[in-house]
């Protein structure tokens, strides 16, 4: 019992230090300061691809006229490290910590797709992890996924909301498959918050007298199917302050790595559940922004389990991939500009595309949580 | 194959006992209504019919009461893949078939993170008579494009030509037609949907359901142990069925031999599925008499008209006082019989179907057809085209699903599987 609170405190330390040091712009490892990222609309240039072994920071100036992303994926799509949000004129820093190994940068104007992608070749010595090493790395990498999808919910909800209460319907139904994209991400971890996810994303027949219908699809019906917002100040605000609440929740969440390996599963349950049948986006019909969303979702939290993954059954690994791949092909289909085409669109025939494609998917990701749990 | 695979087996014995019974009252009304009774060492219906055999079980095994039967189409482009799915679900079928749960681990053995490899709805059930038998649809193939999608279009046989548009067809494409089927049959209702569930499962992401067929009594006899069952409209159906114990027509009419087509098939049979609804309520509207002419046969008895027990010969020459056939010329037995076409016989083991009602307030009920054959060309095609063209019954029934399917023979043994010799 005497040495945990020593240790904790350890951890404590190390991680203010980190924290302290993002914006201090000198590297620990490396040399020359900050690898410069030029970001426009059409290309990513990254000033450097080969690096040593060690902690480096990427200065990424937006130069485009759409908002950017800026990622660093291992092999896989594991995300290293990303930057979301990067406002046209704006300049953001990255502090990664990279071993030996070949990644990708990517830039993503728009924030869609699969971006402007580099290759980086990092090399040195560092030691490989051990298993249990492996699996904190793997929630260390999926908690700041959770944390900077929760960023970007805070954001693009707060935007939302704004169009709302301004009474901008034109605006507030544009922003609306936008803001539920970063909740639809990491639903999983918002749904473990007790009455926050009924609140936030419940149905209008799921309510009760002490749950009454409010949050995202009041709006949703308001805004689709009632055309009229001008009551909606109110719930807007709540709306606002849950998400707030949750994030703030979702951020000190401690997780395991077999509740990554389940929501990887759920977020696919969840596709196969309410979105391909258009339930969950009922008024909007945007349910493919949703699809594509739990997705995503479910490939970082496969992504951060991917070495363990890879060195205990790596066929599962190889099924994985190519049943992803499948996805998003026929997911591809379906892209309208930067966003998709609404459910009701799509005919019982591509549907069942959908449909099986997530079948195949979710069959090899519902092995995974046994792959963990075996020592 | 270990301790847990005995849990509901062990099961067996206990409920297995309970319906002894009820098959020793079956097999005494059969007897008393029937005058062929070979009911000498009828199985109980609760046990385990053999997987392995030189043909496949499910064709002239006495027909269960229960079906549920599955169309899948074939997701994967990848040859292998396929055939890895094939043995993986040959070694299902062989546990299922025998009681045991799908998987080797079992339904409740597995670590608690992990789905478990069986779905446990048929824990504590006897294997209940269940049979699975496979079968591969001419789109496997050629797709609709004509591609040859697994390299196999060379052995596809000439007797699995599509099957041709018939007159009345209101066939939906959605039920019809597929690149593999299953048919489970079973005692008992919830085995027969846990092996097709369980197959689909296995089968995720390498196929996918295209549609399925839920059969709740049994309307053909396939062996001269059993009673004649009643379709929907009230008769017996049947009676004239081919039979288990008929071995040379079996030769005949049923399995395909050496020399018929590619060697894949010998020993196999081809099997024709047709869903077809009945217009239950204007058949009920029907005259008794003209219920029994339209059909052909008694209603109680099940006699062919003219005659007085349901096995008497059928007789397609004689008339009546007024001059006119015994059996009329639209009448359904005589447009099905061999006599009159060309001694063509099938192996029917077709099942009733109540897919609940039709938003009309009408019964969405009928016959899911099964019928089995040496080649459809000179059976099935033959036989059903006369009886689009002029079977009084066409008026109370509609074909709403079409398939056609090859049959391979048995599995030998635990080292073979389901389209060895197909993809040998």
């Amino acid at each position: 019992m005497r040495r945990t609170p020593l240790i904790l405190s350890l951890v404590a330390i190390s991680a203010v230090a980190a924290c302290g040091s993002k914006s201090d712009t000198k590297p620990d490892a490396g040399s020359g300061g900050p690898i410069t990222v030029k970001a426009s609309d059409t290309a990513c240039e990254v000033a450097k691809n080969q690096l040593d072994a060690g902690t480096h920071v990427f200065a990424i100036a937006n130069k485009g006229s759409k908002v950017t992303e800026f990622y660093v994926y291992a092999e896989g799509d594991r995300v290293m490290g990303e930057v979301e949000n990067i406002t046209p004129g704006l300049s953001r820093e990255l502090r990664v910590e990279l071993p030996a190994g070949t990644y990708q940068t990517a830039c993503k104007p728009g924030m869609v797709g699969n971006g402007i992608r580099n290759a980086l070749t990092v090399s040195g010595s560092a030691a490989a992890l051990s298993q249990d090493a492996a699996l904190a790395q793997a929630v260390t990498s999926y908690t700041s996924y959770v944390v900077s999808q929760s960023e970007a919910l805070v954001q693009k909800t707060g935007d939302f909301v704004t169009a709302v209460k301004a009474g901008d319907l034109a605006k507030a139904k544009q922003l609306y498959p936008v803001a539920r994209t970063y909740y639809e991400r990491i639903e999983p971890v918002a749904e473990s918050f007790g009455d926050l996810d009924p609140k936030i994303d419940g149905r209008e027949d799921g309510a009760t007298a002490e749950l009454p219908f409010t949050g995202f699809h009041k709006l949703e019906k308001d805004l689709w199917v009632t055309k009229d917002v001008s009551k909606d100040g109110a719930i807007a605000d709540q709306l606002l302050a849950d998400v707030k609440d949750l994030v703030a929740k979702a951020k000190a969440e401690k997780l395991t790595p077999l509740q990554l390996a389940n929501g990887a599963k759920e977020l696919l349950d969840e596709v196969a559940t309410s979105k391909i049948t258009g339930e969950e986006e009922r008024y909007s019909h945007t349910d493919l922004w949703d699809f594509a969303a739990n997705v995503d979702g479910s490939q970082a939290a496969v992504a951060a389990l991917r070495p363990t993954l890879q060195q205990r059954n790596p066929e599962l690994v190889k099924q994985i991939d190519t049943a992803f791949t499948n996805v998003d092909n026929e997911l591809a289909k379906y892209r309208d500009g930067d966003g998709w085409k609404l459910q009701n669109q799509l005919n019982q025939e591509q549907l069942k595309g959908l449909s099986d494609v997530i079948n195949a998917l979710a069959e090899p990701i519902s092995k995974i949580a046994g792959v963990i749990a075996q020592k | 194959m270990s301790e847990n695979t005995v849990s509901r087996r062990r099961a067996i014995g206990f409920a297995g006992a309970g319906v002894a019974g009820v098959l020793g009252a079956t097999a005494v009304g059969a007897s008393f209504f029937a005058d062929k009774s070979e009911k000498s060492s009828a199985p109980a219906i609760s046990d385990a019919v053999a997987f392995h055999g030189a043909t496949q079980a499910g064709i002239v095994t006495p027909a269960q009461d229960r079906l549920h039967f599955v169309a899948f189409d074939v997701l994967t482009k990848d040859r292998a893949e396929l055939v890895q799915m094939l043995k993986d679900w040959t070694a299902a079928a062989a546990r299922m078939t025998a009681g045991q749960d799908a998987g080797p681990v079992g339904a409740t053995a597995g670590i608690l993170e992990a789905p478990p490899d069986d779905t446990g709805e048929a824990i504590g059930l006897p294997p209940s008579g269940l049979t699975l038998t496979i079968g591969f649809g001419p789109t496997l193939f050629r797709d609709a494009s004509g591609k040859d999608r697994f390299g196999l279009a060379a052995r596809k046989p000439a007797a699995l030509a599509d099957l041709p548009p018939f007159p009345g067809d209101a066939l939906d494409p959605a039920i019809s037609g597929g690149d593999i089927c299953v048919q489970a049959c079973a005692n008992d209702p919830q085995v027969a949907v846990h092996a097709i569930r369980n197959l689909a499962r296995i089968g995720m992401g390498v196929v996918s359901v295209r549609w399925s067929q839920l059969g709740f009594g049994r309307t053909s006899s396939t062996s001269t142990s059993q009673a004649t069952p009643r379709n929907l409209f009230g008769f017996k159906d049947g009676t004239a069925n081919l039979k288990a114990e008929e071995a040379d027509l079996l030769k005949q009419h049923l399995w395909v031999q050496p020399g018929d087509g590619p060697d894949w098939m010998a020993g196999g049979s081809y099997a024709v599925t047709r869903k077809i609804r009945m217009m239950i309520e204007t058949w009920d509207r029907t005259s008794l008499g003209e219920q029994e002419t339209i059909i052909g046969r008694t209603k109680g008895e099940g006699a062919a008209l003219g005659q007085a027990k349901e096995f008497d010969e059928i007789d397609l020459v004689s008339k009546n006082g007024a001059g006119d056939p015994l059996i009329p010329v639209d009448a359904h037995v005589r447009l099905a019989h061999p006599d009159t076409n060309s001694g063509a016989h099938l192996l029917r083991r077709g099942y009733n179907f109540v897919d609940g009602s039709d938003g009309l307030g009408r019964l969405n009920a009928g016959l899911f057809f099964i019928a089995y054959q040496r080649d459809p060309r000179t059976h099935f095609v033959p036989i059903q085209t006369s009886l689009a063209r002029h079977d009084a019954m066409n008026e109370y029934t509609r074909h709403v699903s079409s398939a056609l399917w090859a049959c391979p023979p048995g599995v030998s043994g635990p080292d073979d599987f389901w389209g060895r010799a197909l993809f040998a």
